[in-house]
């Protein structure tokens, strides 16, 4: 009996911890190249959930059914767009100020997207049903005691493959080691001709869709969405991406599959447990390992 | 003599006093309501320059200061609501008073303490997480207090603060505050925000510090808080959350990140500038049948508020420059 | 003689890669010597171990027969070690007297009560803190800026404000981590004054990392000169400039004649 409970938990761990891997990987990217902590992060997650909601009603007052295939890229795109314009309007012109002023900007970036959403008449502060239906019917799948949703499964390997996509571009694209190289050592990089901005821009749109993607999956996996509905994902994505080794993105996706699972086990014995394991998390891997499991220390050079 | 500049800077604080005091007793310009903004705004000096001897004097990333004002405010307000009930209609009760606002500010303090001591050897960045995530807890704590009125939050406390007993502690507050940034604890802890390394290095025991820092930032929020639920009369822990403390953290940004004086001009002017919004907002409202303007827009207008300050003019308004007069004449 | 300063087969790690070697030296009291090598060859890495920012992965260090190996930094600043930096670590934003009475903080005699309520012990102390300050920057003939914000100082005023602001804090052993870099020959010939009369005006014991052979040749008394975190040679200025590894290494085939 146990057993089988726990199964079902396990999987749906792996569910919530596919969901975080794609807003941790956007999270440790930038961080990695960057080195900002993008509160607004989970925003973008929110942006691509919206996007792709308004998308399916527009489609199903008009009759028309959207294909699924564009809906993943219009909550991709969103994802990317939000990034790319916070990174320009507000982060790139304090790249090279104190650190601090970049982290409160992003603090307010994230307040203004969270609050504008709110505040707009169409969109508003309470939740809305998404139409998960309307956009791929649920089937059900049981085995024994255990029940699988196609959600499930779709969640998992959408994010996989998104996450094998990547992992493409980062180690066998001639980009890719453009971005490995501007996270490892800027200077160096500029003198051997990448421009940074570039690649930075291309960082945010990867993360930013890829955050957007989540929305996706989220709103057709857990159909409800509200404006504030990125803070918690966002910040537990983040420690997640801090567990894994902030930067590293193997890290992030590890992090991120610990996270989910420990909080679906630890709801399950517990609602407030659940919500507190995420900080314990923080809390212990800033005291014990602050460089994440997969992450290395970086001495600050005296 | 010695203390010219000081006796100086408290007669304008007299002659302010009086001059408000009088106009409300006779509700001339300064009717309730606008006193009320003034005792507000009061109390946000304390938090802000609290605040600002974290982050600005001593360059640390604290973004859960409210958390300190909330345990302020809670314990104040158990002891004078619950435990003592005491109200002011015998003035000999602020005798308690104070010390029920001494021991908020104490505990306060205490908990700076100690949260300051396992996290200040973190990373600017991580600092601010934890930070955040402490004034969160702290938050969700109360609200699953039930003793002191959990989500309904901590009602009837009886009204101690008015316009005297608070003019009277922030002044004091911030006295206290510039004599501490001027002089060798001060020199420390802006040493530590300038280089920590190079400090530590000159004899500084950075680590020390910058717990004295938050340890001190924390007791003097603490304060604020107390005065805070004494004035509005209930505490309540959305009061307390991630939105509060931004609205301090703006003012500091606002006001200059190192600079008193700045403190003070931006929590006025922020406080003011917030109830003439309510008042915009709810104007725009009257001529726009269609369209509900809420309270949102008004967090609207503070995240680009600070968006901008970060943006266009980083160091605020004094960015760490003081009034003359607040600068101690041994100083010259 | 007294040994002021001494390292014991010290080595060093930096997770896989290592730093120091075996490094020893025994520094005697008043001595003027310098260590010298390429770049990367562990000579700020010897001045960080010395000064507490890291712990040594093997071996000791001791100051005046006791051990510090391990200690925190500014617990050694207290025993009597003080430096300077390769990179200019200047406060900045405080001004060019601040620096110097930063220096002076973890010797001053009052508390933060004696600060909120302005005893005499604090006008006393501070009356104290800024005498000493400015008299040390008159030394460096940096008083007439002393309310300057230090960001404001010209480069070569920058490198004496870090050697004034190390003097602040009464060191017996001063380590200097290439003072003279950046400067132009006449700079470099008035720190070379002035590194000798500050050794004799506060009777230091001095240790300099040095590029520029001028410095090195010209005030030191003993070199030792290291490559890979080793030590590869050592002696008076003469030994060296002829030794062969040292040419091969470091100075080139002239020999660090200037």
């Amino acid at each position: 009996m146990e057993k089988i409970f726990n199964l079902q938990q396990l999987i749906n761990g792996i569910q919530l911890g596919s969901i975080y891997a794609l807003i941790a990987l956007g999270y440790t990217m930038v961080y990695g190249i960057v080195r900002l902590i993008n509160f607004a992060h989970g925003d973008f997650f929110m942006i691509g959930a919206y996007a792709s909601y308004f998308v399916i009603i527009f489609g199903t007052l008009r009759g028309y059914h959207i294909p699924v295939i564009l809906v993943f890229i219009i909550s991709i795109a969103a994802g990317s767009i939000a990034a790319v314009l916070a990174n320009k309007i507000a982060y790139k012109p304090l790249r090279y100020k104190p650190r601090i002023s970049a982290l409160i900007t992003a603090l307010g970036v994230s307040m203004f997207i969270e609050y504008l959403f709110s505040a707009l008449p169409f969109i508003g502060p309470s939740y809305r049903a998404f139409p998960n239906e309307q956009f791929i019917k649920s089937k059900i799948f049981e085995f024994g005691n255990t029940t699988i949703s196609n959600y499930i499964i779709i969640d998992v390997l959408v994010s996989v493959g998104l996450m094998i996509f990547l992992t493409y571009i980062v180690k066998y694209t001639r980009i890719g080691m453009a971005m490995r190289a501007v996270s490892q050592d800027k200077d160096a990089a500029k003198l051997m001709g990448i421009d940074i901005e570039k690649i930075i821009t291309i960082t945010f749109i990867v993360g930013g869709g890829l955050a957007g993607a989540a929305g996706l999956l989220t709103g057709v996996s857990y159909p409800r969405i509200f404006p504030y509905m990125g803070v918690l994902p966002g910040l537990k994505a983040f420690i997640a991406a801090v567990l894994g080794g902030i930067g590293n993105i193997p890290g992030a996706m590890l992090g991120s599959y610990i996270m989910g699972i420990s909080e679906t086990f630890a709801t399950s014995y517990n609602s407030l447990l659940g919500e507190g394991i995420a900080f314990a998390i923080l809390i212990l891997v800033l005291l014990f390992r602050p460089q994440g499991l997969l992450g290395e220390t970086v001495a600050e050079k005296v | 003599m010695r203390l010219k500049r000081d006796i100086k800077f408290l007669l304008y604080c007299l002659i302010f006093y009086i001059a408000i005091f009088s106009l409300n007793r006779y509700q001339i310009i300064i009717n309730d309501y606008i006193l009320n903004i003034i005792n507000l705004s009061l109390v946000y000096v304390i938090l802000t320059v609290s605040l600002n001897l974290i982050n600005g004097f001593t360059g640390q990333f604290s973004i859960g200061h409210m958390g300190f004002a909330a345990v302020g405010a809670y314990i104040s307000g158990v002891l004078t609501t619950i435990i003592w009930k005491i109200n002011p209609s015998n003035p000999l009760n602020y005798f308690l008073f104070f010390i029920a606002l001494i021991i908020g500010s104490i505990a306060s303090g205490l908990i700076g303490f100690l949260l300051g001591l396992p996290t200040l050897r973190l990373r600017g960045d991580y600092l601010a997480i934890v930070t955040l995530g402490f004034g969160e807890i702290i938050r969700t704590i109360i609200n699953n207090i039930d003793y002191v009125g959990g989500p309904r939050g901590l009602l009837g406390i009886p009204k101690f603060s008015n316009f005297t007993v608070i003019f009277i502690i922030t002044v004091m507050s911030v006295l206290i505050i510039r004599n501490i940034v001027f002089s060798t604890h001060g020199r420390a802890f802006k040493s530590i925000r300038e280089d920590q390394v190079a400090s530590e290095l000159v004899g500084v025991n950075t680590t020390k510090y910058k717990v004295y820092a938050f340890t001190i930032g924390a007791f003097f929020a603490g304060l604020a808080g107390g005065l805070l639920c004494h004035l509005l009369q209930i505490a309540h822990p959305t009061q307390y959350g991630f939105l509060g403390t931004i609205f301090v953290l703006i003012m500091v940004y606002a006001g200059g990140m190192g600079s008193i004086s700045g403190s003070i001009i931006a929590a006025f002017g922020l406080t003011f500038l917030s109830e003439g919004l309510r008042f915009l907002l709810r104007w725009i409202d009257n001529i726009t049948p269609t369209i509900t303007v809420g309270i949102e827009w008004r967090m609207v207008v503070y995240s680009a508020l600070l968006i901008i300050i970060m943006l266009y003019r980083n160091e605020g308004l004094m960015g760490k420059r003081e009034f003359k007069i607040l600068i101690p004449e041994e100083e010259e | 003689m007294k040994t002021v300063l001494s390292l014991r087969n010290v080595t060093h790690y930096f997770g896989g890669l290592r730093a120091v070697n075996n490094f020893n030296i025994d520094l005697p009291e008043g001595a003027l010597w310098g260590l010298i090598g390429p770049n990367g060859a562990g000579k700020t890495t010897i001045f960080n171990l010395i000064t507490g920012v890291y712990k040594p992965t093997e071996g000791k260090i001791l100051f005046e027969g006791k051990d510090i190996t391990g200690l925190k930094s500014h617990i050694i600043v207290d025993k009597g070690i003080a430096r300077t930096f390769q990179n200019l670590r200047i406060f900045n934003e405080l001004t060019v007297i601040d620096n110097i009475r930063v220096a002076k903080h973890f010797k001053a005699d009052y508390k933060i009560t004696d600060s909120i309520l302005r005893t005499k012990k604090f006008y006393n102390e501070e009356r104290r803190i800024k005498e000493e300050a400015y008299n040390l920057l008159k030394i460096f003939g940096l008083q007439g800026r002393m309310n300057n914000l230090a960001k404001h100082l010209p480069y070569g005023e920058l490198r004496k404000l870090e050697i004034a602001r190390a003097l602040a804090t009464k060191p017996k052993l001063l380590l200097l981590d290439e003072p003279a870099a950046g400067m132009n020959p006449r700079e470099v010939g008035s720190l070379m004054e002035l590194i000798h009369s500050i050794r004799d005006m506060f009777n230091l014991t001095i240790l300099l990392v040095e590029h520029q052979m001028r410095v090195v040749m010209g005030i030191c008394e003993r070199i030792k000169v290291m490559d890979f975190g080793e030590t590869i040679a050592e002696g008076n200025p003469d030994e060296i400039r002829s030794d062969r590894k040292v040419i091969e290494a470091y100075l080139g085939s002239d020999g660090g004649r200037c």
